[in-house]
């Protein structure tokens, strides 16, 4: 996001929150419609697993308001890049939206994207029309051949899926950052709204928090912090911020010699 | 090297002496710690660790809270025979009971599972005997076939299979295994088992010959009451984390399950209080933070209550132990009797009320069949 960048736009389409919300893991449909509203969120992302996308009263669907926000479904749980796409099928058949977060996580437990199985996946997925917004590990590599596939967004994990640790892959993520063609969406890991305020002061175009809003103790407020979070981040973006210095420096210390030399 | 061999391998005597002589400042150190090594295991289900009961409970609350979610998945058993050649002194099943036997027909099977499903389940869990000439692969093959793409995840609990059976059962639809081994100690495994089941060692490769047919679930367990718990714990948590490096695609479940009254009139030797059971939840919690915990309806409704927010993270609700149970309670023999016998609605509002989501469904049969790379 450069300093001057207008609103977040992904394929074409405008936001006016650069924060992202899941659905999972909150402890009622109700306080998750709750803290979507307090998040000032317009892009939710839902779980394909945990959804019934053919049944009009589902728990998570009938409380998402989707006159507010676009849905993004996901792939969560897939193993590999058949799952993926297959998931991506059918939930494109069910609701008509092309919109997909693409997840494959074949280890259970960590839930670290598998790189070769989700580039295989956003190739097959952008030939057959959709917009992909690929869940992946900060590589920067990775990030431009998933450019180059045609990738709507990169969603590069600031620390694994629900651990709150920040932004412990800050380096790898300014150079994906440095070299994006395409919006940088800084997703997992991130466990407090300080963490938001950084992925966005280092340039992220926008963060996708779930777990930390859903297993507070009050999501609502949380939403909130988050939402004040990712826009402290981007005003101190806007701002020009100063660099960070702990001690006072001389004008020119090392090169000083040059004007003596010339006086 | 098999899990069968690792566990030859370790030096008991010490582990039962740390079982027994460590302290409560050694605890103290352990939890310190951000990683539980295999090592401590023995210290995290010691005597000592009880007094540090309550820190390692909010530990474990709080683990499950970030792998998991404030939710709870929900599954019913299905027992589709009651059937079995084995003879374990334990089990209503044992051939020396006299108790009306059937097999159900897969008509009646899909009866049963409509009785489910309008419960609202879509996990459901298929339980047999050990009886090959009353109940087949094959038969329990088409049973699947049915339920395919109706239920969002079908496991089994049946009899121990080759590679090959449990391929044919992982490809028709089955996502998720569950064998127990019951007791992990040799020689005590020998005393309570008789009939096929008396071999403890097939009864271990079984599980992995599961891993190896790509089973997205392994569920193992110990049945507590048969041996000393903390012994048993140390064992689960290492043939767990043995389980999730081998077989590192599929998610590793633990059951606890504590034996209930059944005919036969079986006395457990080593009888588990609810304390305990609670410290070996909560140190399994810590010892394998993303294994799912499995608390079924053989414990007590308060229990199960608490237990949502202190590590479960699947509970089975309004179960029947006998085939063709939830249509005709009475109509045949029962594996055991239940202690929560609330129905799935009822527990639903309990989890609610315990500040969690109720699952019913967190699977897709999209996932299945696809072709592996």
């Amino acid at each position: 996001m450069p300093a001057e960048a207008g609103p977040l736009t992904i394929a074409g389409v405008v936001f006016h929150s650069r924060l992202l919300v899941g659905t999972g893991k909150f402890s009622s449909p109700a306080i998750m419609r709750d803290a979507l509203a307090a998040s000032g969120t317009e892009l939710v992302t839902a779980a394909l697993r945990r959804v019934d996308l053919n049944n009009p009263d589902d728990p998570t669907l009938s409380h998402l308001e989707l006159n507010k926000y676009r849905l993004l479904p996901n792939t969560s749980g897939a193993r590999d890049a058949a799952e993926a796409v297959r998931l991506a099928k059918l939930a494109r058949a069910a609701t008509g939206n092309n919109w997909i977060k693409l997840e494959v996580t074949p280890e259970p437990n960590y839930l670290l994207p598998d790189p070769v199985e989700t580039l295989k996946a956003a190739e097959l997925l952008v030939q057959a029309g959709f917009v992909v917004l690929p869940y992946m590990n900060a590589d920067p590599i990775l990030a431009r051949r998933l450019i180059d596939a045609g990738c709507a967004t990169v969603m590069p994990l600031a620390a694994p899926i629900g651990s709150a640790r920040g932004l412990r892959m800050r380096d790898q993520i300014q150079i994906i950052i440095e070299q994006a063609t395409v919006p940088v969406v800084v997703d997992a890991g991130l466990g407090l709204p300080s963490h938001a305020a950084e992925a966005i002061e280092i340039g992220a175009d926008a963060v996708l928090v779930n777990t930390a809003i859903a297993i507070a103790d009050d999501p609502v407020r949380m939403a909130q912090a988050f939402k004040l979070g990712v826009a402290a981040g981007e005003a101190a973006r806007l701002a020009g911020a100063a660099d960070a210095s702990f001690s006072a420096r001389a004008s020119s210390p090392l090169t000083g010699f040059l004007r003596e030399r010339s006086s | 090297m098999s899990f069968a061999e690792a566990l030859d391998r370790l030096d008991w005597p010490r582990i039962r002496e740390r079982l027994i002589h460590t302290t409560a400042s050694d605890v103290g150190m352990l939890l310190r710690r951000e990683q539980i090594a295999d090592h401590d295991l023995p210290a995290l289900f010691s005597a000592a660790a009880d007094s540090a009961l309550e820190e390692i409970a909010r530990r474990a609350a709080s683990i499950t809270a970030h792998r998991f979610g404030r939710v709870i998945n929900l599954y019913a058993p299905l027992y589709l025979s009651n059937v079995c050649v084995n003879d374990c002194d334990y089990c209503g099943f044992a051939r020396r009971n006299t108790l009306k036997r059937i097999s159900l027909t897969v008509e009646e099977a899909c009866r049963e599972a409509d009785v489910l499903y309008d419960e609202g389940f879509r996990h459901i869990l298929l339980v047999t005997g050990e009886a090959p000439r009353a109940y087949s692969v094959d038969d329990l093959l088409e049973v699947v076939q049915r339920f395919a793409g109706r239920f969002a995840s079908i496991a089994i609990e049946v009899f121990p299979m080759s590679v090959d059976d449990y391929r044919r059962l992982e490809q028709a639809g089955v996502d998720g295994l569950t064998l127990y081994q019951e007791t992990y100690d040799r020689g005590e495994y020998a005393k309570f088992h008789h009939g096929p089941k008396a071999d403890f060692d097939a009864r271990l490769r079984a599980i992995e010959a599961g891993g190896e047919a790509g089973f997205r679930s392994l569920g193992i367990g110990a049945l507590l009451g048969l041996k000393d718990w903390r012994e048993e714990a140390v064992a689960l948590a290492l043939h767990g984390r043995y389980l999730a490096k081998r077989f590192w695609r599929s998610r590793i479940a633990l059951s606890l399950p504590r034996l209930r009254p059944a005919k036969g009139g079986f006395a457990p030797p080593h009888p588990v209080a609810d304390r305990e059971l609670l410290q070996m939840i909560v140190g399994l919690r810590l010892a394998l933070p993303d294994a799912e915990i499995v608390v079924s309806t053989r414990e007590p409704a308060h229990l199960r209550d608490a237990l949502i927010s202190l590590g479960a993270t699947r509970l089975s609700a309004g179960s029947r132990t006998n085939p063709g149970g939830y249509r005709d309670p009475d109509g045949a023999g029962r594996q055991f009797d239940v202690h929560d016998a609330r129905g799935p609605r009822e527990v639903a509002q309990a989890i609610e009320r315990g500040g969690r989501e109720p699952v019913w469904k967190d699977f897709d049969p999209a996932f299945l069949n696809a072709p592996r790379a």
